[in-house]
């Protein structure tokens, strides 16, 4: 039991970690086929994983609503809101007032996307802006060297991006260097240079940190080093 | 003519995206019923997504059709991630956790190196040229991404040079995460118009 519980996991990453890395170096019909058909596997077995996610998610809303803890009327919301989806997106039939089933356009599921998915989430993510403004408020009272920069490069950047960056810059008088015209304030300019050398270059070397960590990581779980996705326990 | 359930879906869209701004005021019932609906919703629409594109096509279009058997091990192997929720058997999930994590380091570990640690260095360690301003560009791209890596390394102590080092490494981090900031504060705002302008047009029958 020990053997199936610890070691067969670690011999089965180790096979196919080697299975995947080698197949790289040998371009062939197999490799391909291995490539298509591992991919294949990994988005069953992930689409099971989002299943466990879901109800981990309505065993919470159930047991809230057992123990009738505070705010459990709105798990039954939760609960209708997702029989609702189910039902709409597997019913074998079309709804009435609508031409399609399941997934369709023009089906109750895709009318429930529309009007209930869509302005719900984009309206959380707006919501977002305000939250985003408030704390902007506390992170940036320039209090030290760091936080004046990571205000200066904000203010640079959301000034940049509307219509007022580009009448303040077409305001300021111009000068010329390296044979080119510049306005001596040119949030355009600025917002570009911002993002593609200064930022671009930080994001590389934190990326660059990041790859290599991913290629240790990989190697350590290929060689059974690395366990941490065997969980506890036995 | 407009349909009727368009118009019944504007409604109820304007309905949600207020109750959804509600917050900004304070958290509310009204709030508190559109966040629920919405886990609901969500959750709803991803397990149709997960069936309809990668169950259904995957392995019940792959038996019925081209009779396909194979995708009954990966199948065995989810619904194995399922058994976690039975203490007793949720040992078996390790053997699907190993397939995926274990297959996709190795599948991962050419791609990292040739498709993005490499073409990284190349970008950063690129020939000099084209004019004063891409040279100083090139530089600074040289040193920040130096400087960046430094700040990063633990092995050694932040002290006399490699200290001075990791001090201009953060003033490029503070300056890409302002940067970053501002551009998701602009990409949130232009939601916001985006929602309110929603409103009005619901509104205004547009």
């Amino acid at each position: 039991m020990i053997f199936l519980k610890r070691q067969l996991p670690i011999i089965i990453a180790f096979v196919a970690g080697i299975m995947m890395w080698i197949r790289y170096y040998i371009p062939s019909e197999v490799s391909t086929n291995l490539e298509d058909g591992y991919l294949e596997w990994v988005r069953i077995i992930v689409g099971f994983a989002a299943i466990l996610g879901i109800l981990s998610l309505l065993q919470h809303h159930m047991l809230k609503i057992r123990m009738k803890r505070p705010g459990f009327a709105f798990s039954y919301v939760t609960i209708a809101a997702f029989a609702l989806m189910m039902f709409a997106g597997f019913a074998p039939f079309n709804f009435p007032g609508f031409a399609e089933k399941n997934m369709e356009t023009g089906s109750l599921f895709n009318w429930l996307y529309e009007f209930t998915f869509i302005p719900m989430q984009a309206t959380m993510f707006s919501v977002l802006a305000f939250f985003i403004a408030s704390a902007a408020f506390r992170a940036f009272r320039a209090r030290s060297m760091e936080a004046t920069l990571l205000l200066v490069a904000a203010i640079i950047m959301m000034v940049g991006r509307v219509p007022i960056g580009d009448l303040i810059s077409n305001a300021t008088p111009t000068f010329m260097m390296f044979g080119n015209e510049y306005h001596f304030i040119d949030f355009e300019e600025w917002t570009g240079w911002l993002l593609n050398v200064p930022n671009a270059a930080a994001k590389r070397g934190i990326l660059l940190g990041v790859y290599l960590s991913q290629i240790a990581i990989s190697i350590r779980i290929i060689f059974g080093i690395e366990r941490t996705y065997m969980g506890g326990g036995d | 003519m407009i349909p009727v359930g368009e118009v019944i879906g504007t409604w109820i869209a304007v309905g949600l995206t207020l109750m959804m701004f509600s917050f900004i005021y304070k958290d509310n019932p009204a709030f508190k019923f559109g966040e629920h609906l919405y886990l609901g919703i969500s959750v709803g629409y991803y397990v149709n997504i997960q069936y309809w594109s990668t169950i259904y096509p995957l392995v019940f279009q792959q038996m019925q059709q081209n009779h396909n058997y194979w995708v009954l091990i990966p199948t065995l192997l989810g619904i194995f991630i399922l058994l976690r929720i039975i203490p007793s058997l949720s040992w078996l999930s390790r053997m699907s956790f190993a397939l995926y994590i274990g297959g996709f380091a190795g599948y991962s570990l050419p791609l990292i190196v040739h498709s993005l640690l490499l073409p990284q260095l190349s970008q950063t360690l690129q020939p000099y040229g084209g004019g004063v301003g891409p040279v100083i560009n090139q530089i600074i791209i040289l040193l920040a991404v130096f400087s960046t890596l430094i700040y990063f390394f633990f092995s050694l102590e932040h002290r006399k040079t490699v200290g001075v080092i990791s001090r201009v490494g953060i003033v490029f981090i503070m300056v890409s995460f302002g940067a970053s900031f501002g551009y998701t504060v602009m990409a949130r705002i232009s939601l916001l118009i985006g929602r309110f302008q929603f409103i009005i047009d619901s509104f205004r029958g547009q």
